[in-house]
């Protein structure tokens, strides 16, 4: 407080500190720096006791300042970074640190395009053995050798689309074809190692599975991408579940784990585009309950602004509600659908404004949407009565056959409102 | 070394000189009553130092240093200090005469018994350039992990505590590193007999010097001076000569990483004064800078507060009986009178003479601050009253703005130098590489700071807040009349309350202060007043609490005698 008028090394520090963090938080980079100059005389002390030690500080604080700073540049931060490093390397700082030193600086590097400096220095951090721990238990370091396979498949991927484009046509092709075998390898051997760890490595089990299928070997393929999706030991992620999909849909695989691997997904995130292709498959279904599924699955995806004015998902949904219509079984499904979102689906999709808007920016948009509304809430509602008058009085056809089958079928939204 | 008669007490021919010119045995450090004339008093230039040492000296392998002893180098810090002292108007008296004379009596009465060491056995303390294991070294050597816990300031140095820790497992009959001779016998000396040298101690020997000359500077203005820079303190090694060298053992005694504390200061000149016997300093009398009368104005103006309230601090004084010769002079060794801090008391005195004439209790200051300002609004001609209120808007400004500057120089202040300290030759290279990048850094950030420049260190000044008489931001032309009234032809208060600080006051000797201050106990107006003078003198508000304290019970002595409820109001 400012009442103290003692003041010893580590409270003045300390203070500084304080100052930098405000700094930073109020994106005041030239502050932040100033008072930096004066933090850094810490790194003359040991204080090998504490829990984060001034040279994480500066490394972390010098890291965003240099990043933010009008006036900095790569080489300024990459000598930074140098400095940093070797601090690291006098032990100062854990090996975890060091390691996670060395990965800001390699993304640093690639978002600058210089690739085979960021390279360069994974291959650097690779080599660095710290005493008592060994470098393979360290996580940061499965990061830095994950990278340098990632860089390593880049590398791959380029010499593969050398030899596809020019075929395979003599033998000056075979040193291309070797070296993209060997950087397979190297890839092969470092991504497979993260991607046991428990973590979200959407880009890395991409890539893997891209070069296990390019060398045939789907049973490793599969087994990598289940393990991602289903060990609960990692974090739920989406991605998982869309490129296992991907994958089967590659293989060929049958309707069935399709559509299991889709449900996870829908349960995850019932917005996401591919519930119109699972909504596509499920209905087509013979299978009662799948179809069931298909239509609980477009419900929901309508049930998020981000899909209001997708003239497929209504599609999806228009068709579907007619089938039911139609067959004159399960309305009791469209009634369960309808009876959550009955009180707000009105206002938020079938309004008269809506109506208008939607009529005069997308006719089909407009059509698809009058045949649900017209079956959920009756020929009297707003937007099917307003939509079915426009479209008849433009005298476009559909729109007289929509409007036939809505009156026709009136009686069955008497049943589903009940 | 003309002596040649047998030691009494080591039986060994080892003659040295001290500074008293006696004769003293280098061996077991016993001090003769045989004198040797001494030709050239000049007590603080290096071949004097000599003198005592010149005998052992050699010329070391490596680095051309010499060797020189724990008591040479405070010797320096002290010369350097009265140089600074002077430089800064304090008078030459004080570097040429008293400082070393309270010196040279200190070294007297502390090296009689320097050390206790046993008939035969000498200093041994190794010099930097000599190896570490040393098979002859005695066995009951104590580890230098030992020594580090010794030393009593804990705070200090921490950084080469882990360093000596992993040293000490090289052997536990390694002899301890300093630059200095007697660098590990200095810490291993039982400190509470002999009043050890410390840094903050120097600072004592000059506030003592100072005061025993009368010198307008007061402890607190010392202190800010030594945290501005303007006495050498913090890194006061890189003053030391090339041949000095400071390394090991000698960290712990001659560099400090924090602000001197005015209360350890002081209370170590007050243990230092009875130490040396001397006798009752001389009088503070009226026309003293340190006399409360004298430093009230200097606060008041600083206080922008109206030169009139001056009378009212001087009628305090004479009332309580604080401006007596007796109380003010410090008479060393008599423990039963409290210490006199001077500034603190003037502030204390100023605060009173507001509390009697303003009440301060949150209330009463304002309403009469309102009526002033009628009055001032009414009548353009004739001078200004006094308005409680603009004079707090104008002052909090003010304040508040330097308290600020002064937090940002705390978290800005530099503590090392590019002077390296290290602990041996084996981590020399170490610390120099660290230093190398502490250096690289602050060039790379330094450039990303922006056109503002670290300021260069403010001039030395007395006054840290200042106000311009021609503007109407300055209240010292300010007339009290709004506020006072006339009782028999005297000038009363017109405020009839008074309320006390504490109805009982500690026992300051068991519990270190006459009151427990706490801000939300009090009005915010005291409480901003405290502050403000918290900040002029650089010490806690609590501790001039407390002296506000001390004079309001010696104030209404006669009415607390009447047991009174607590927090009463009185009538005066």
């Amino acid at each position: 407080s400012s009442y103290e008028h003692k003041l010893n090394f580590k409270k003045s520090k300390e203070a500084c500190l304080s100052y930098i963090q405000d700094a930073m938080l109020q994106k005041q980079w030239k502050r932040a720096a100033e008072f930096l100059t004066f933090y850094v005389e810490s790194l003359e002390k040991d204080y090998s006791r504490e829990h984060v030690g001034p040279s994480e500080m500066i490394w972390r604080i010098g890291t965003e300042i240099l990043c933010h700073h009008s006036h900095s540049s790569v080489k300024e931060f990459n000598c930074f970074m140098e400095q940093m490093k070797t601090l690291g390397v006098k032990r100062y700082l854990k090996a975890s640190i060091l390691n996670a030193v060395c990965l800001e600086h390699v993304f640093h590097l690639l978002c600058n395009g210089q690739i085979d400096e960021a390279y360069q220095n994974l291959s650097l951090a690779e080599s660095w053995r710290f005493g008592e721990q060994t470098a393979i238990q360290n996580k940061e370091m499965k990061l830095i050798q994950a990278y340098r396979g990632l860089l390593d498949y880049y590398s791959w991927s380029k010499q593969k689309n050398i030899l596809l484009e020019h075929g395979l046509d003599g033998f000056a092709d075979l040193s291309v074809e070797q070296e993209m075998h060997s950087c397979f390898r190297k890839a092969a051997v470092n991504l497979k190692e993260i991607i046991k760890i428990p973590g979200v490595w959407d880009l890395f089990v991409k890539c893997y599975v891209d070069l296990l299928e390019f060398y045939g070997d789907h049973n490793e393929a599969r087994q990598v991408l289940n393990e991602y999706a289903y060990n609960s030991k990692f974090p739920a992620n989406p991605n998982a579940h869309v490129y296992l999909y991907q994958f089967l849909k590659r293989q060929g695989e049958s309707k069935k784990s399709l559509i299991s691997a889709l449900k996870i997904l829908h349960d995850i995130v019932p917005s996401h585009e591919l519930m119109i292709d699972f909504n596509t498959m499920l209905r087509k279904s013979k299978k009662r309950k799948r179809r069931r599924l298909g239509l609980e699955v477009i419900f929901a995806v309508l049930d998020y602004a981000g899909w209001k004015e997708n003239v497929k998902a209504w599609s999806c949904l228009a068709r579907q509600v007619k089938q039911v219509v139609i067959s004159e079984k399960h309305l009791g499904w469209i009634k369960k659908e309808w009876s959550s979102r009955k009180d707000w689906w009105p206002a938020f999709h079938f309004s008269r404004y809506l109506a208008k808007r939607n009529w005069q920016e997308n006719e089909s948009l407009s059509y698809e949407k009058a045949l649900v509304a017209g079956i959920l809430l009756g020929k009297d509602c707003k937007y099917f009565k307003y939509v079915s008058h426009q479209g008849c009085k433009a005298q476009v056809k559909r729109f007289r056959m929509l409007k036939k089958f809505v009156n026709r079928h009136n009686p069955v939204y008497l049943r589903i409102s009940g | 070394r003309d002596f040649n008669e047998r030691c009494a007490q080591c039986s060994e021919v080892n003659w040295g000189l001290t500074d008293g010119g006696r004769y003293y045995c280098r061996s077991c450090h016993n001090v003769t009553e045989r004198t040797r004339e001494v030709v050239n008093t000049d007590f603080m230039t290096n071949s004097r130092v000599q003198t005592i040492s010149k005998h052992s000296r050699k010329q070391e392998k490596t680095g051309g240093g010499c060797e020189w002893y724990v008591c040479e180098g405070f010797q320096l810090v002290l010369k350097k200090q009265a140089e600074a002292l002077e430089a800064l108007g304090v008078c030459p008296q004080m570097k040429d005469e008293i400082l070393c004379n309270f010196w040279r009596c200190y070294l007297q009465k502390s090296k009689q018994a320097y050390c206790n060491r046993p008939a035969g056995e000498t200093v041994k303390a190794l010099s930097v350039c000599e190896s570490s294991t040393d098979v002859d070294s005695e066995p009951d050597r104590p580890s230098i992990l030992h020594l580090l816990s010794l030393s009593e300031s804990e705070g200090d140095l921490q950084t080469d505590c882990s360093f000596a820790s992993s040293m000490s497992k090289v052997s536990e009959n390694t002899s301890v590193y300093s630059g200095s001779v007697d660098g590990s016998l200095y810490l291993m000396k039982n400190q509470k007999e002999k009043l050890r040298m410390t840094m903050p101690m120097t600072l004592s020997f000059c506030y003592m010097a100072l005061l025993w000359l009368r010198e307008p500077m007061t402890l607190s203005e010392l202190l800010r001076f030594v945290v501005e820079g303007h006495i050498p303190y913090l890194n006061v090694f890189r003053l030391f000569p090339e041949k000095m060298k400071l390394c090991g053992l000698d960290l712990k005694i001659f560099c400090v990483e924090s602000w001197p504390v005015y209360e350890e200061v002081h209370n170590k000149m007050v243990e230092l004064a009875a130490f040396l016997d001397l006798p009752r300093f001389p009088d503070i009398t009226d026309n003293c800078f340190l006399h409360p009368d004298m430093l009230c104005i200097k606060y008041l103006m600083e206080a922008n507060l109206p030169d009139e309230l001056h009378n009212w601090t001087c009628r305090v004084v004479k009332k309580i009986g604080i401006g007596e010769v007796d109380f003010l002079t410090l008479v060393p060794g008599n423990k039963s009178t409290r210490k006199v801090k001077y500034d603190i008391l003037a502030a204390a005195v100023i605060i009173v003479v507001l509390k009697l004439l303003f009440l301060l209790d949150d209330n009463y200051e304002w309403l009469l601050s309102d009526l002033a300002e009628e009055r001032n609004k009414n009548n353009k001609e004739g001078g200004q009253y006094f308005e409680f209120k603009k004079w707090y808007e104008v002052v909090k400004h003010s304040l508040d703005v330097e308290q600020k500057k002064l937090d940002e120089e705390r978290a800005k202040y530099v503590w090392r130098c590019e002077k390296p300290l290290f602990y041996s030759v084996k981590n020399k290279s170490k610390v120099l590489k660290r230093r190398q990048m502490v250096v690289n850094l602050q060039n790379q950030f330094g450039k990303l700071s922006g056109p503002v420049q670290r300021a260069e260190k403010p001039n030395p000044s007395s006054f840290q807040l200042s106000w311009s008489e021609e503007n109407t931001d300055c209240f010292h032309g300010h007339s009290l009349k709004g506020i006072l009234q006339e009782k028999r032809g005297l000038l009363t208060a017109m405020n009839p309350d008074y309320w006390l600080c504490t109805v009982k006051l500690c026992n300051e000797r068991l519990c270190g202060h006459l009151a427990h201050y706490r801000e939300v106990d009090f009005p915010q107006s005291y409480h901003f007043v405290l502050r403000l003078f918290s900040f002029l003198l650089r010490i806690q508000p609590s501790y001039i609490h407390d002296e506000v304290c001390m004079i309001e019970h010696k104030l209404f002595n006669k009415k607390l005698y009447k047991k009174l409820k607590y927090n009463t109001v009185l009538r005066k």
